[in-house]
């Protein structure tokens, strides 16, 4: 009867032992580990040091009727750089792109129209190459908004504006703010409980109908003393939701946009990425 | 050659047993606490000092090199950072904290890159 019960207290003071010792471990091992914020600041991609003010002109968009995309984009990009660029923001009425680019379309049309009447003629010209061609009256695909690229090529028409507004860096480009549907299978994590209740994560695979917004801003930078396109950057950003949901159009412009203003800034000032690091011992 | 090889590892298999590099880790552990507690108050110029000195003093220190990886990522050094990070990792590539550090850094890093290449 003694002997078992010894060995039994014998056996519990060994485990008790080992437990202590686990936890001694564990905590010798938790004071070698120091988690600590750390800020990396990465340098702007751009010296715009030349400049004091920005002016986010305006940008060709489309693809959406639920907002109005330009609009959006230049107040969204003009309240960023007052909380978080050193340059002045310009105050003005965002500009229509579309119309600007018709405009000039329409004069390079009218004046290379008698020109490619004479190589009709019998001389052989190579105009038909650089021609312009007709630009879409509405945005409706990523093609439509490329036709529109040769208006930030027009450094004339961009100096002219740097000189109305005494030459500051522009802000311009095109912005693509479509709705999206996408159906197929898609992988998702459900929770399973056995027969003891315990909760376990599995993931199954489901066919989906899914609808969203795709998000594919283009942002040029333009010297306003000289018209010349000093970078540029496109982006291209998409969410969807489960059909039943019903996520309105400008929290979805919102929502993607905050994905991208980041790097947006990294253009113009430097940036200070937050994170946490483990130090050792 | 292998008899070169053998003699290689076992001079160093001595090294690392020796009294001598018991000293020399044990130098190299105080400057890296020393370090880690400038660090934690914000010193992170102090701790590059300390860090440097850890890793001089013992080569084969993956924590010391971690801390000085982490210190460089923070001073936006960042060629530094990624080598501190490297070197740690080869002398402890199953360390999943350094592992951790250095995947976290590489995502700015990439970042970084891209902007470099953009521009």
């Amino acid at each position: 009867m003694t002997a078992p019960l010894s060995k039994k207290i014998s056996r519990s003071v060994v485990l008790g032992g080992l437990a202590a010792a686990c936890a001694m471990l564990a905590i010798a091992c938790g004071s070698e580990l120091y988690e600590v914020p750390i800020e990396t600041p990465i340098k702007a991609k751009l010296d715009v040091s030349a400049f004091q003010r920005v002016l986010v002109a305006g940008f060709v968009a489309g693809g959406s009727d639920e907002l109005d995309t330009n609009q959006e984009t230049v107040r969204l990009l003009r309240s960023q750089l007052r909380s978080k660029s050193s340059l002045r923001v310009i105050d003005a009425d965002p500009m229509t792109l579309i119309d600007v680019a018709q405009e000039q379309n329409k004069v390079a049309t009218e004046t290379d129209a008698p020109a490619a009447g004479r190589a009709s003629d019998g001389e052989p010209s190579d105009r038909n190459a650089s021609q312009p061609t007709a630009l879409p009256q509405k945005i409706k695909d990523e093609k439509d908004l490329e036709s529109y690229d040769r208006l930030f090529a027009n450094t004339t028409y961009w100096k002219r504006i740097g000189e109305e507004y005494q030459n500051p860096l522009i802000v311009t480009g095109s912005v693509l703010f479509a709705p999206r549907t996408s159906a197929g299978f898609v992988t998702r994590e459900t929770e399973v409980y056995d027969g003891l209740g315990r909760r376990s994560v599995v993931p199954t695979r489901t066919y989906m109908e899914r609808k969203g917004f795709i998000l594919r801003p283009k942002f040029v930078f333009i010297d306003g003393r000289t018209g010349a396109t000093i970078y540029s950057e496109t982006r291209r950003e998409e969410v969807l939701y489960n059909s039943a949901q019903s996520t309105p159009a400008l929290s979805s412009y919102f929502e993607l946009m905050d994905r991208i203003v980041p790097d947006f800034l990294g253009a113009l000032s430097s940036q200070k990425i937050k994170g946490t690091r483990v130090l050792l011992k | 050659m292998k008899c070169g090889l053998s003699a290689l590892l076992v001079a160093g298999a001595v090294f690392v047993a020796s009294p001598t590099f018991a000293d020399v880790r044990q130098d190299a552990k105080s400057q890296v606490e020393f370090g880690v507690n400038v660090a934690l108050r914000g010193l992170w110029r102090e701790a590059i000092y300390r860090w440097e000195k850890a890793v001089d003093l013992d080569p084969t220190y993956a924590a010391a090199f971690n801390d000085l990886a982490i210190a460089y990522e923070h001073e936006g050094q960042l060629d530094k950072a990624r080598r501190a990070y490297e070197k740690a990792l080869a002398l402890e590539p199953n360390n999943s904290q350094i592992r951790q550090n250095y995947e976290l850094f590489k995502e700015i890093n990439d970042r970084a890159a891209q902007q470099k290449d953009k521009s």
